[in-house]
């Protein structure tokens, strides 16, 4: 259990929800006014800029989650726990959204809703469904000591499975299907940039809720231990 | 460390003879299987991608069942109190489990493949076999490693039949592919006399990469499942 004053939790919330109110904006005009129209795919390749950085970040969650449980085995202190369980939470809820976004772009440039030859989106879904295990895994445990335990090694797990998964997925359509759109690098600057402010405004919407989450969590704990305390129930 | 090994899984080996609660239940459903497929599929034979998948889907459910059981014993009777009541390293329960399963495995596919071979099989399952061994044998051991892992994690949970397969499909999508695309053109037909292509290396090379990522993880991490 936290030992911190109630003050203290929620630190950092404003400058953070700040940059995000900030940052959200700037790249919605870059993509809409500053980007320049792709030439073969039109306006619709602007939806680039929103699910790239969503599958993005959503990854690092994962993995981030995977190094936050390593911490919290070595440690033991629950609190790395609750920041891994954070993590993951709401990397599945931008991988949702990335799905979405994916669905959506996938109509419309191929036609079809799903598509089997882009090994991204494939290796994406299989990562999102083994996701979708960490929080009935975790649930279905009682014991709130073996439960943070059990669902710390599902985090290291599953956060070396994300690049594993990604490495046999690409192998088995690559010879196949060479990618358009690999990398950033490739891209004009003006594209570039807006892409790169686009993930900066994303990884700190992440970092924002993220740290709400986490401070909504705390304060709940605290709460809780209060009532304790007091002799409420 | 070995003599603590050798211990478990001789008990393991034990409980499964005189029990005999896994082992033929898996070769049992990987037949009944088969039979199910030619009726689903409509088809008398197959081969190529479609017989490396049916077979591959087929071990690996059917791997499932003995996943699902793997630590069922210790937690409803008390194995795993006695075992951490024992001055031991814990990691051997992981080796003992995993060569266990391991060992199930290889009775499954010994039951399995020429079965497969003999009701659903187009091409003569010999022109197969040698690279076959070697697909198997990788495969095989990222299950074991993988099918371990899970297991233990899903036995203490209140749902553990409905998890256990849940958490292990997903992370053993590698090995089907690895796999799958390894044997699928040991599995093709070809004119009498021909040779099969060997498996592509960079499918056995995933394999091996898988065995060897997830064997350490499973080494560094199943400490943390047996405290109390």
């Amino acid at each position: 259990m936290s030992r911190t004053l109630p003050l203290k939790h929620g630190r950092g919330l404003r400058p953070l929800s700040i940059a995000t109110i900030a940052a959200i904006p700037l790249a919605l005009v870059l993509v809409f006014f500053y980007a320049p129209i792709e030439a073969e795919e039109g306006f619709l390749q602007k939806i680039f800029y929103l699910h790239v950085p969503l599958a993005i970040v959503t990854l690092c969650g994962f993995v981030i989650g995977g190094l936050l449980a390593i911490v919290h085995l070595r440690t033991r202190d629950r609190q790395w726990d609750l920041r891994s369980y954070v993590a993951i939470h709401m990397s599945l809820i931008f991988g949702v959204g990335t799905l979405i976004t994916g669905s959506i772009w996938a109509r419309g440039s191929w036609g079809h809703w799903w598509v089997w030859n882009e090994p991204t989106l494939v290796s994406f879904l299989i990562v999102m469904l083994l996701y979708a295990t960490y929080q009935p895994l975790r649930f279905a445990i009682e014991d709130p000591e073996r439960q943070a335990r059990y669902a710390s090694v599902f985090a290291i797990v599953a956060g070396a499975f994300v690049p594993m998964n990604f490495l046999a997925v690409r192998l088995s359509s690559s010879y196949l299907h060479p990618r358009v759109l690999g990398s950033s690098s490739n891209l004009p600057p003006k594209m570039a940039f807006t892409f790169l402010i686009s993930l900066v405004a994303m990884s700190l919407l992440f970092a924002t809720l993220c740290s709400y989450e986490l401070t909504a969590k705390r304060t709940r704990i605290l709460l809780k231990a209060r009532s304790r305390t007091l002799g409420f129930r | 460390m070995a003599a603590t090994v050798g211990a478990l899984l001789r008990k393991e080996l034990l409980v499964e003879l005189r029990t005999l609660e896994s082992v033929p239940g898996m070769s049992l459903f990987a037949v009944t299987t088969f039979v199910v497929f030619h009726f689903a599929l409509n088809q008398n034979t197959v081969s190529g991608d479609e017989a490396a998948g049916i077979l591959w889907v087929t071990l690996l459910f059917a791997a499932m069942l003995g996943i699902n059981r793997l630590f069922v014993a210790d937690q409803d009777q008390g194995g795993f109190d006695a075992f951490l009541l024992a001055p031991v390293d814990r990691t051997a329960m992981l080796l003992a489990k995993a060569i266990a399963l391991f060992a199930y495995l290889a009775v499954l596919e010994l039951v399995a493949v020429p079965a497969f071979g003999l009701l659903l099989l187009a091409p003569p399952l010999h022109q197969a076999l040698p690279d076959m061994l070697v697909v198997l044998v990788l495969a095989d051991i990222g299950i074991a490693a993988i099918g371990t892992l899970v297991a233990a994690l899903a036995v203490q949970t209140r749902a553990r039949d409905l998890l256990g397969p849940l958490l292990a499909l997903p992370l053993l999508v590698p090995v089907v592919i690895g796999a799958a695309r390894a044997s699928s053109p040991l599995l093709v037909l070809t004119r009498a006399g021909g040779h099969v292509d060997p498996p592509q290396v960079r499918w056995l090379a995933t394999l091996a990469l898988y065995d060897l990522v997830f064997g350490l993880i499973a080494y560094a991490v199943f400490d943390f499942l047996l405290e109390d």
